[in-house]
């Protein structure tokens, strides 16, 4: 463990950035900072880049005047308000824009709970990438995309056996997205059955937030669980106070984002069943438990995966998602359209299901990362998969001994084994030394480290840590990540102050966190502008 | 009784959600903040005489050899403000890490002059009191007096005799913090400890915190001698807490933010569903909410009864209840509003008497509607209470419970006796 030398530079109050160089553990990172402005604001009228040629004379004559065709209300006045600049003008902004960001290629980012956030094998970006695939039309016909049709076909077997399920629909574009779409078409069964009063959805406040914010979406009333102080888990006693003539059906996330994987899900199930709802898991977190239990099996209707965590395909800050919703044969019939079905010759896009919630995107669904997701797969095998998972349940329990030396550190629910994750809290820290998880998080920013997840809300665990090492990071990984926390720990008791104005090396010293104003944050240029009448 | 003095009427809802320090609560101004200390609150739990309630009481306690504790207490709260050290402090969530100055007022010597210059502030002395002998008067008079003085916020060290006491003078006037230092702690204006206090004058003065209406109760300390608990309500302060577990937008809280109007909405959708029943409606400003948004003026510490969206009694006790209960109709339901008291999680037994189990028992388990906000179930960190003083009858409203959290939200919590 760290320990503060009594004649370092930060018992005699040098900077904080100074210390962090007598340590063994610095990594030397300190961020890149451009004082980079947007497009718009950098935009000079009348620059350009590429200049594209007069459209030829035989295709004006064989087209005519494209434009004039368009209906005069459909037309733009004036020339839409684009920044003008040149091609290595732009190039060169967007590699600064990413210059400044940490991701999972920069360095350990094992903090990032519920995100699994695993390697993403370059030779699938390769195969997505290939012109087979990305020049695909959405619009192709049916006999032109056999190949595709044929991935996603196979990726649905594997998901319908990891799952113990009868058909997928790859048409969400995340997890939350997912669960929306479950949802729904727990809405549309009780319609479709007479059964419209059935408002209410059981959810947990230790499940994913969207699954109680999709279920209020959809239009129900949400009810949620809270985990029993001791076992982690929802109880029996609880779910039936919950249950009643009104419920519409169950959305949880199994296992738990505390680590728990609920030990009484069947049995959940099976009331759920009885009071005449459904049942959805949200299995985003899926990775400790692959092919070693299945939704199905424990009397799920339905569950979804995220291809973007679990299936490698890479995620984080928005990128492309695929949640894969998995369903029982009562629930075929409600699925999205379209979905992909073999006639045992021909692939084939059904889009005629007659109680279908309809449509949730547009085509064929998440197309290169079912590539992708498929690719690992089959790289992987059922062996591979279920190696995987342990290997993440280790890395994840090796963690837990590792960070739980750390002064002021403790783990919730002690008593209960933790799969892919754990909740950790720094309670301790906060009461001994006013440092709270916010910050200690900006602290380990200055590790050359990502920053870690610190709960879902409602934050039931006080002063929350939540890292999720998953099968790809290495013994190092953990071992420096838990020895930036031991040397943050022994800061926060000898010096707080260090870690109170932390972070020192990042592009930003602390984000204003002001989501009660989320309204009127301005997400587009033009907004800003209205917002911002003088700059 | 009377209730909330000044405050807005029924739109309880506003209060919920009022940031803490106003408008300008963000930026690093000068606030002022009135302390006072009840010297002798707790003299007598040490020497085990339940409560120091009466100048008979304290000369006992005195002569049996107790400390007097509360100025130990307040000094620990005071402590952590001038540091500006309480955790979550005051340097990490102001603009600029600036910690606001904070301008103190109090009365003199030994209810909080002492120890507040202990602490290091450099107060503003009130009043004058006769030392060694001070009395609820001194602190009904200081607390108007801090109010005067033009206070934002009253920290009081003492117990539920001394809340009373703050209340009769300044009533729902302004914000209070209590510091525990009493025998008797029943009322939700008392944060967990002195810590925690500073951490809520803290969340405060940052502008962050929320305010709430809180109950102040006290129980007969003669009965409480004997053995009975018999809490009585006196009416609302309002407190702030710490918004911190729940954030707005962001609280997984699909519905919207879980405040008072909308909790009163979630009511009023149970009561859809069950239209022609009898509603017994309880105690507090989260049942007041209810029938605020009916359009009508229900007592805010009586127990009320509704019918068809009309009162048609007010202020009743149990015997009344029970003879209402008789009489209906078998075919009507009886069904019941109750709240949960802030900070300490009683759900009955404290300050709702008239719901005597024979009352809980007619209308049984399932026509209970429990209403509460979010942040006063998390602020709890534990299960709800009920103590209705027959074993059984806690036993029967024991386990779990659906509790009204918004409009479309409800939780389900534990309850124990
Ligand atoms: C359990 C769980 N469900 C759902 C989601 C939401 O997935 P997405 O971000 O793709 O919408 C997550 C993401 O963290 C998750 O952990």
């Amino acid at each position: 463990m760290t320990t503060i030398d009594p004649k370092s530079p930060a018992a005699e109050g040098a900077p904080a950035d100074r210390y962090l160089e007598y340590s063994a553990i610095d990594t030397g990172y300190r961020a890149v900072r451009w004082h980079e402005k947007t497009l718009y604001e950098q935009s000079r009228p009348g620059s350009t880049n590429a200049i594209l040629p007069a459209v030829e004379k035989g295709i004006v004559d064989a087209v005519g005047d494209v434009v004039a065709a368009l209906p005069a209300a459909a037309r733009r006045a004036r020339p839409p308000e684009m920044p003008e600049l040149s091609e290595p003008e732009i190039l060169r902004h967007y590699i600064r824009c990413s210059q400044m960001t940490y991701g999972y290629d920069s360095g350990n980012s094992m903090g990032l709970g519920t995100c699994t956030m695993k390697y993403s094998p370059r030779i699938n970006e390769q195969l997505a990438a290939l012109p087979e695939v990305k020049a695909l039309h959405p619009l192709q016909p049916e006999e032109t995309i056999q190949g595709i049709l044929e991935i996603m076909y196979g990726m649905r077997n594997w998901l319908c056996e990891l799952a113990g399920m009868d058909e997928v629909t790859f048409q969400p574009r995340g997890g939350g997205h997912g669960a929306f779409t479950d949802a729904c078409m727990i809405r549309a069964y009780h319609h479709a059955r007479g059964e419209d009063f059935r408002d209410e959805i059981i959810t947990c406040a230790v499940s994913h937030p969207c699954n109680p914010a999709t279920a209020s979406a959809a239009g129900f009333k949400v009810i949620s669980l809270y985990p029993d102080e001791v076992t982690g888990e929802l109880g029996i006693d609880a779910l039936r106070a919950a249950i009643s003539d009104r419920t519409a059906g169950i959305m949880m996330t199994a296992p738990y984002d505390t680590g728990v994987f609920d030990s009484q899900i069947a049995e959940y199930a099976r009331l759920v069943h009885e009071a005449g709802g459904v049942v959805s898991l949200d299995q985003a977190n899926f990775n400790g438990v692959m092919t070693r239990m299945r939704a199905g099996d424990l009397g799920a209707d339905m569950v979804h995966f995220n291809l973007h965590k679990t299936f490698s395909t890479p995620h984080g800050s928005y990128g492309p998602g695929a949640g894969a919703v998995a369903v029982k044969k009562a629930f075929r019939d409600f699925l999205p359209v379209p979905v992909v079905e073999f006639d045992g010759s021909r692939y084939h896009l059904n889009s005629d299901l007659s109680n279908s919630i309809g449509k949730v995107g547009t085509f064929m669904g998440m197309v290169p990362n079912v590539v992708k997701a498929y690719a690992w797969v089959l790289a992987m095998g059922a062996e591979g998969l279920r190696e995987a998972s342990e290997w993440a349940v280790i890395n994840n329990n090796y963690l837990i001994k590792k960070l739980l030396e750390v002064r002021g550190l403790d783990i919730s629910w002690p008593n209960r084994r933790k799969l892919q994750e754990a909740r950790f809290s720094l309670a301790k820290l906060h009461d001994e030394t006013g440092v709270g998880t916010l910050d200690f998080n900006y602290r380990l920013a200055d590790f050359g480290v990502q920053t870690y997840f610190e709960s879902h809300v409602p934050r039931i665990v006080p002063e929350p840590v939540t890292p999720e090492p998953t099968e790809s990071i290495s013994k190092e990984d953990v071992d420096q990540f838990v020895a930036a926390f031991h040397h943050i720990s022994a800061e926060a008791y000898s010096n707080p102050e260090i870690v109170l104005t932390a972070p020192h090396r990042s592009i930003v010293h602390r984000e204003i966190h002001d989501y009660e104003n989320l309204t009127q944050v301005p997400f587009t240029w033009r907004v800003w502008k209205r917002t911002h009448p003088d700059g | 009784m009377s209730e909330r003095s000044g405050g807005a009427g029924p739109t309880a809802g506003a209060a919920s959600t009022e940031p803490g320090g106003g408008p300008d609560a963000g930026v690093a101004t000068r606030r002022r903040i009135g302390l006072i200390v009840n010297p002798l609150a707790g003299i007598g739990g040490r020497v085990g005489l339940k409560g120091s309630d009466g100048a008979e009481t304290v000369a006992l306690a005195l002569a049996l050899g107790a400390v007097p504790m509360a100025g130990a207490r307040a000094a620990e709260t005071l402590r952590l403000l001038a540091e500006g050290a309480a955790p979550g402090g005051l340097r990490g969530h102001l603009p600029g890490g600036h910690s606001p100055e904070i301008d103190l007022a109090t009365y003199p010597g030994e209810m909080g002059e002492v120890v507040a210059r202990e602490a290091g502030f450099v107060p503003t002395v009130l009043g004058s009191i006769q030392t060694g002998a001070t009395t609820g008067a001194d602190t009904r008079q200081a607390a108007e007096d801090l109010l005067s003085w033009g206070a934002d916020l009253l920290l009081f060290a003492g117990g539920d005799g001394t809340a009373r006491d703050v209340f009769a003078a300044v009533g729902g006037r302004v914000p209070v913090v209590g510091i525990p230092a009493g025998v008797k702690i029943h009322s939700g204006v008392f944060a967990v400890n002195p810590r925690r206090a500073a951490e809520l004058v803290t969340e405060f003065l940052a502008g962050r915190a929320g305010l709430e209406d809180r109950e102040v109760m006290d129980i007969d300390e003669d009965l409480f001698r004997a053995g009975i608990v018999s809490a009585r309500l006196f009416g609302y302060m309002r407190m702030p807490y710490r918004r911190a577990l729940v954030q707005g937008a962001k609280s997984g809280n699909p519905g919207g933010p879980s405040t008072l109007r909308d909790v009163a909405f979630g009511v009023l959708a149970e009561m859809d569903r069950d239209p022609g029943a009898y509603w017994i409606l309880g105690p507090g400003t989260t049942v007041k909410a209810v029938a605020h948004e009916l359009g009508i003026e229900k007592t805010l510490l009586g127990v009320d009864l509704l019918h068809r969206g009309r009162l048609v009694a007010v202020d009743v006790n149990e015997a009344q209840l029970l003879a209402f209960l008789a009489r209906k109709p078998e075919s009507v339901r009886a069904r019941l509003v109750v709240t949960v008291i802030g900070g300490q999680g009683y759900l009955f037994g404290r300050g709702n008497q008239q719901l005597s189990p024979a009352v809980i028992r007619a209308v049984g388990r399932e026509g209970v509607v429990v209403a509460a906000t979010l942040d006063k179930l998390h602020a709890l960190g534990g299960p709800l209470l009920v103590d209705t003083g027959d074993a059984e009858c806690d036993a029967y409203l024991s386990g779990h419970i659906k509790v009204v959290t918004g409009e479309v939200d409800r939780v389900v919590w534990r309850v124990t006796a």
